[in-house]
């Protein structure tokens, strides 16, 4: 297992020297002048903008550039976002809870009802049943989630009127900004139950339930898909045949054996959910105005704030490698075939 | 050869006979062959005025607040008031020419890039598979977002973004099946009697290893679509005005909750382009995953 943990560690090295060379050569694009902005940390730095240029050496060759860039990148210095008036890696920072509290509602939900659909797709192959999941999973896979938003919207905010968009009702909000409410991780919900404040819980859940019903309409059919055919793998292989041959349940040779073998598969897809669940945040905070990361990503986007963006780009791509590596990691745990193969 | 013996064409027949079962994939070919119609014939479901881009759409003034359905306009008018039938007809249209566009010329680099790494290994294939992994390190959405940033919104943005993110996984398709074909017994007897390089792929090993490239790419139109829709209500697509059905969308957002005692005032403006842009993208899902049960040796029923 050693062994395999170095490898793979040191296999993460060159993909993030890529991903970080890819950036680059995107602010490559941009002349110099747009490109001190990657480098300023506050606006009043802009006046001696040649100074930033000689500085950095934005007239030098690309590795030269590059290592300059890298360095800066390093000590956390992303740039300024105009749009934000903050420094970028400032504002991450600051939009990271929202997106943090979406998907530690959404991610579980997503896994729990992929896996219960897929598996009772699986079992009831060709029944009713069966279609009726797997045409609910396309429906799902094909809405387009910034649709899904306004329609959800629609319906529960303007016609029943709950469910609000943003993150927080006006008084919560004042509440939180007050003394009396001690932030603790940024994510309200939690926040809320630290400080036994059931109003403000309810209330900032209130505002979770229409952006993650969103995200996981669109997500559960990767987990669902993965789910259902190795699930269906698995009940053909001999082992099963073998376990029901000497007589045990139906039910038991399913639940014991079969999803056992076939949660594996989930789990080396749930990198590709991370990237789904990336992706999705980026849209879905912004139709539902929910400030995370995502919000400010597609808000910078539209304001042409190319540092930030570029910012964004990297601390997902960031997020994506160190997921996969998790799960790598993890199947090697599970299955000694890859960590010795 | 006689055309019934090529395995070919009877795996074609395989497929079809499949697909004759399945009711779900002939809703889908049926839902795709509606909008290719639409697509088709747009200038004579929406006939644009002569002289004038037929991808604008005509307006018929400036008011803000969207107006309903009317004779005049079928599916009532937007804010800004852009005709919104005018719009979903022609958006049709511009959605194909983005997804079969982003497709071909991905799946050319794609066939290309992974057919000169496959059939000749060692450096170029290394190079290639590092480059497709840094791509692959990126949620698409979002590398494609950072680059229409840098590149400029636009959707000429868009299709070169969507390019750029899409032809590594053609690469690595054609990539795998290269590898594949040219260890069989044929290539190396192609090879033996002297036949150049060229014709060993062009004639031997292409052939072999196009047919899944041909099969995803053509199913990855609705995804592409999605993409590219998503991005345009960005507001990093088309310029306002023009027929695009992420931007119809994006242009109802101010409408979502009605008015005071009418909370679904304006449900035309966000439900109809809304729903063209679903039934399209689930039309093409719906052959995809028919395509990939058929496809799928480990759940393969002959």
């Amino acid at each position: 297992m050693r062994a395999y943990l170095i490898r793979r560690l040191l296999l993460v090295i060159p993909t993030i020297i890529g991903v970080t060379l890819l950036i680059f050569g995107v602010t490559q694009l941009f002349d110099p002048y747009e490109r001190a902005s990657l480098y300023i940390r506050d606006p009043r730095q802009a006046a001696d903008i040649n100074e930033i240029i000689r500085k950095y050496g934005l007239d030098q060759p690309f590795y030269i550039q590059y290592f300059n860039w890298m360095s800066q990148v390093l000590r956390g210095n992303l740039g300024w976002s105009h749009s934000m008036h903050m420094p970028v890696l400032e504002a991450l920072v600051t939009h990271l809870p929202a997106t943090a509290e979406l998907a530690l509602y959404s991610a579980p939900l997503i896994i729990i009802l992929g896996i219960f659909l897929g598996k009772l797709s699986a079992v009831n192959k060709d029944k009713p049943i069966d279609h009726a999941t797997r045409v609910m999973a396309i429906i799902g896979w094909s809405l387009p989630s910034f649709w899904l938003g306004i329609v959800l919207l629609a319906v529960f905010y303007g016609g029943l009127g709950i469910f609000p968009p943003g993150r927080l009702s006006p008084w919560a909000e004042a509440m939180i900004a007050s003394g009396e409410f001690k932030v603790y991780t940024g994510l309200y919900t939690i926040d809320a139950i630290l400080n036994l404040n059931p109003a403000v819980f309810l209330d900032a859940l209130m505002h979770l339930v229409l952006p993650v019903t969103t995200i996981v309409t669109i997500n559960v059919a990767l987990i669902m898909r993965i789910m259902r055919s190795s699930m269906l793998e698995q009940l053909g292989k001999t082992y099963i045949i073998a376990a029901r041959a000497r007589g045990l349940a139906s039910k038991q040779v399913i639940d014991k054996h079969a999803t056992k073998n076939a949660l594996i598969s989930v789990i080396t897809i749930s990198g590709i959910l991370t990237a789904g669940l990336l992706s999705g945040m980026v849209i879905t905070e912004t139709v539902f105005e929910f400030k995370g990361v995502g919000y400010f990503a597609a808000n910078a986007a539209t304001q042409l704030d190319i540092p930030a963006v570029l910012g964004f780009a990297l601390f997902a791509g960031l997020v994506f490698v160190i997921a996969n590596l998790i799960v790598d990691i993890l199947y090697a745990y599970i299955d000694p075939r890859i960590r010795l193969g | 050869m006689k055309l019934e013996e090529s395995p070919r064409i009877r795996e074609l027949k395989f497929i079809l006979a499949r697909m004759r079962e399945s009711p779900l994939s002939i809703l889908g070919i049926a839902i795709i062959l509606v909008f290719t119609f639409i697509a088709l014939l747009a200038p004579i479901l929406a006939p644009p005025t002569p002289g004038r881009d037929p991808y604008i759409i005509p307006r018929s003034g400036y008011f803000p607040e969207p107006q309903p359905p009317s004779p005049e306009h079928p599916f009532g008018t937007t804010e800004g008031q852009y005709d919104i039938y005018y719009g979903v007809i022609w958006g049709t249209r511009s959605a194909y020419r983005i997804g079969v566009l982003v497709v071909t010329v991905s799946a050319i680099i794609g066939i290309v890039v992974g057919g000169l790494a496959g059939y000749y290994k060692g450096v170029v294939d290394e190079v290639l598979m590092r480059v497709t992994d840094v791509i692959f390190a990126f949620p698409g959405l979002i590398l494609a977002m950072a680059l229409v940033v840098a590149f400029g919104p636009g959707l000429d943005s868009i299709t070169l973004a969507l390019v750029l993110v899409g032809w590594p996984t053609y690469a690595r398709l054609i990539r795998g099946e290269f590898l594949r074909v040219t260890s069989e017994d044929f290539v190396e007897a192609a090879k033996a009697i002297g036949c150049s390089d060229l014709r060993i792929i062009v004639r031997h090993v292409l052939p072999n290893s196009i047919f899944p490239l041909l099969i995803a790419a053509s199913l990855d139109i609705g995804a592409i679509v999605l993409i590219a829709a998503a991005l345009s209500f960005l507001g990093l697509g088309a310029p306002e005005g023009y027929a695009d059905w992420g931007q119809l969308i994006a242009l109802s957002r101010n409408w979502i909750t009605g008015r005071p005692g009418d909370p679904f005032a304006y449900w035309y403006v966000y439900t109809i382009p809304g729903l063209f842009l679903f039934l399209f993208v689930m039309g093409w899902n719906l052959l995809g995953d028919a395509f990939r049960d058929i496809l799928d040796p480990m759940i393969r029923r002959r």
